[in-house]
């Protein structure tokens, strides 16, 4: 079975995806995790978790169709690049 | 240090040292790769927990660890019989390790009481180690504990722990001919 493990560095902050361990049960995990992201001093908490018990949801529907709330499409680097040239030509035609 | 000090902690590196060569024997063959990476880096630990007792006594005695590890002759070495088996069967490796392990807290927490503070730091700072060693033999015990061959192995190991360190098994000569082969190809005294 394939146990998913994630590791709180300190005390207080949230626990991340450290990696993965393969192991018969849960004793098993507990001490191939240990061995792997806890025991020599760079964890203060585990959380070792049957893959099959995460829940995963990574389709969205955009109910509301207010695409308008995104920022894709919109590419500030033209933005900026079209507000640049017109700031340069209007300074060129006032000093002329 | 005393003398008696320094043989107790002798018998100990040397324990370490030889447990530590037996069970790397295990790395790329173990029966899971997981347990493949865990008990290596057990047998590795072990092998380091010898390092630093074999300087506490080279210190003592005015040599080298690597001579205390390597340069001595078979017959030298102050560790049980337990640990030099070659033990190819994987219930018998880990009804070793819950025995080994076992034997090993109570002498670590003698010597954690030590008067010398170097020598109970050393025993205490080894001590927080052999904890994962413990939970790791733990694990296997009770996953094996009612299968016969696990518990027949048990009963035909015990006897050799506390079966004195002045004799050794042939298997001792065997390991010591591969363990000391690269040193022996060069003269004494060489520099690595």
């Amino acid at each position: 079975m394939i146990y998913e493990v994630f590791r709180q560095e300190r005390k207080g902050q949230p626990f991340q995806h450290a990696g993965s361990v393969e192991a018969p049960d849960h004793a098993f995990a507990d001490v191939y995790a240990r061995e792997q992201y806890g025991r020599r001093g760079e964890s203060t908490a585990l959380w070792v978790v049957p893959r099959e018990a995460i829940v995963e949801v990574e389709e969205f529907v955009d109910e509301l169709n207010r695409n308008y709330h995104r920022v894709d499409g919109y590419s500030l680097k033209a933005k900026l690049k079209e507000a640049r040239e017109r700031v340069g030509s209007a300074l060129v035609a006032r000093d002329r | 240090m005393n003398e008696s000090e320094a043989r107790s902690l002798l018998e100990i590196a040397d324990d370490e040292l030889i447990l530590g060569w037996r069970d790397s024997e295990w790395t790329g063959i173990a029966p899971l790769l997981e347990e493949d990476v865990a008990f290596s880096s057990i047998a590795q630990n072990e092998i380091g927990h010898a390092r630093a007792l074999y300087e506490l006594v080279a210190r003592d005695r005015g040599t080298t660890a690597d001579e205390l590890a390597f340069d001595r002759m078979p017959d030298e070495y102050r560790n049980s019989r337990l640990v030099e088996l070659r033990l190819l069967d994987w219930e018998k490796t880990i009804a070793r390790h819950w025995l080994y392990e076992q034997a090993d807290a109570e002498r670590l927490e003698r010597l954690k009481q030590s008067e010398d503070s170097e020598i109970a730091g050393l025993a205490a700072k080894i001590d927080r180690e052999e904890a994962y060693h413990r939970m790791h033999a733990k694990m296997w015990f009770d996953r094996l504990k009612d299968e016969p061959r696990f518990t027949t192995a048990l009963e035909d190991l015990r006897p050799l722990l506390d079966g004195g360190r002045d004799d050794h098994t042939p298997e001792l000569g065997e390991l010591w001919e591969e363990m000391t082969i690269v040193r022996r190809s060069q003269p004494a005294g060489t520099k690595w």
